[in-house]
């Protein structure tokens, strides 16, 4: 049983996360993620999801609680964006470390300075190599499905770690979309109780955390790289089993009029969806423009990602953040590496745009998919371009 | 070098890195980074027990097989040489591992 609901993608997080009958939630609020956890605070304080609500104060106490309540096997949710996702960085690399399975919702936004609250991708590009699984929604009905997703994938016996969903800040958060909303029985037939790898518990001690001397350290990374390299199976297989569950169906990469198209752009997030708008006016016109869209961003899916690109001669690589002094696009930065050992390998054609809330329009995704045609046509490859940038 | 049980492959690691076994860290060995190791010279030494009472590691005892000489468990030994520094007949030479 579903119920079809105009919902902010906040809420719907919320909701779906008292279906998955939550046992924890240790969270600060943050623009623009605060309805989430504000809606899970009435939650647990009307009495329909039997939780702890833990009011920390700081995101830092928010993942080292969410660690705690992980560790001792209690079903654990958080979420946050920018500054809060920063001020959690070194808890981060502990939890993973640890394959603690905790589900963190980012409300992707710019960091500071300036101050700025508005959406792009620089907090969660800033924690690339944490060990998390990382994937990304696109619209409210997605950030619903993959919150209940994530429990079952991070508890996945297979898998013990961490996973974050993104979203994007105010372009979904404070967005209010219709969601098919599922009821509590059907989401807990998906996601039954789990059973810790490995908790603390009083009767069998262990310690978690200790020191890794440099005679151990080196082993435990190779774990993990093992790890979240090898989550890529279960990935696919519970994304399978929650498309046989729901109805709705997600893969690591998602192509959009990709199987003709003479050109393509590669997106991440919700800006997806104006891109797609942006294609079919294209299309219309006869230019044979198509979608490559991450939703999978770590472990990233290299083997879908060329199956998506196939042997286009361009690739346009639209990123929400700057690596400064670098590769400016962190997202272009990792399209060609991956690209680099291939045999059939596209031009790639940079751009950054959306920074701090900036609106993209359609007519800016024009700008982006003429500078990818005028490649195709000279063959040559121009700087990377933040779009918008008054000049 | 002292003696070290084999070291765990990455794939023997338990889960998150856990110590799963309480109190195990008495069967880590931890002088395998000593550069060099006491020797007593036993016609010098007067079996005053110094060396044993400064051992920082507390891994300096009078050792069982000859009783009343000292010698040190070079399972913990760090190679510090605070033994041979105090020796009142400096009979304690610091032997390089290397060789």
């Amino acid at each position: 049983m579903e119920q079809r609901l105009g919902l902010e993608a906040s809420i719907a997080i919320a909701e779906v996360v008292g279906r998955c009958d939550a046992d924890i939630v240790a969270a600060y609020p943050i623009t623009p993620q605060t309805h989430i956890v504000e809606h899970l605070s009435e939650l647990v304080a009307d009495g329909e999801l039997d939780a702890a609500f833990v009011p920390v104060e700081s995101e830092h106490s928010a993942m080292s609680v969410c660690c705690g309540t992980a560790a001792v096997g209690a079903r654990t949710f958080t979420a946050t964006a920018s500054q809060g996702l920063a001020l959690m960085h070194e808890i981060l690399f502990i939890a993973s470390a640890l394959r603690l399975p905790i589900v963190m919702a980012v409300a992707n936004r710019s960091l500071s300075g300036p101050i700025s609250i508005w959406n792009d991708h620089s907090d969660v590009m800033a924690e690339r190599d944490i060990g998390w699984v990382q994937i990304f929604a696109e619209n409210a009905q997605e950030a619903s499905d993959l919150t209940i997703w994530s429990f079952r994938l991070a508890e996945d016996k297979r898998v013990s770690l961490p996973v974050m969903m993104n979203f994007d800040g105010f372009i979904l958060t404070h967005t209010i979309e219709p969601v098919l909303m599922p009821d509590k029985e059907t989401v807990q037939a998906f996601l039954p109780r789990w059973e810790p790898l490995i908790k603390l518990d009083v009767d069998n001690p262990i310690s978690m955390g200790p020191v890794g001397i440099p005679d151990i350290y080196t082993e435990t990374k190779q774990v993990q790289q093992h790890l979240l390299t090898q989550s890529y199976g279960p990935i696919v297989e519970t994304l399978d089993e929650f498309g046989q569950h729901f109805g709705r169906s997600y893969k690591p990469v998602e192509t959009y009029r990709a199987d003709d198209a003479e050109v393509l752009l590669c997106t991440m997030g919700a800006l997806g969806e104006t891109a797609m708008e942006a294609v079919d006016r294209r299309r219309k016109k006869g230019q044979k423009i198509g979608l490559v869209r991450i939703r999978l961003w770590r472990p990233f899916p290299f083997e879908d990602f060329y199956r998506a690109v196939g042997d286009v001669p361009v690739l346009g690589v639209m990123d929400r953040a700057i690596s400064f002094g670098g590769p400016v696009g962190p997202v272009a930065s990792e399209i060609k590496s991956a690209f680099y050992h291939q045999q059939q390998r596209p031009k790639v054609v940079e751009f950054v745009a959306g920074l701090g809330g900036r609106d993209v329009p359609l007519s800016d995704f024009d700008r982006m998919f003429d500078a990818i045609y005028e490649t195709a046509e000279t063959g040559k490859i121009p700087a990377p371009a933040i779009i918008g940038l008054r000049e | 070098m002292a003696t070290q049980s084999a070291k765990p492959k990455w794939t023997d690691l338990a889960v998150g890195t856990a110590i799963t076994v309480p109190g195990s860290a008495r069967q880590n060995r931890t002088g395998d980074w000593r550069s060099s190791r006491p020797v007593w010279n036993h016609d010098e030494c007067i079996r005053c027990g110094v060396c044993v009472i400064f051992c920082p590691e507390g891994c300096v005892h009078f050792d069982q097989e000859k009783p009343g000489y000292p010698s040190a468990d070079l399972e913990y030994c760090k190679g510090c040489s605070i033994c041979a520094h105090e020796c009142p007949t400096a009979c304690i030479s610091m032997a390089d591992e290397e060789e």
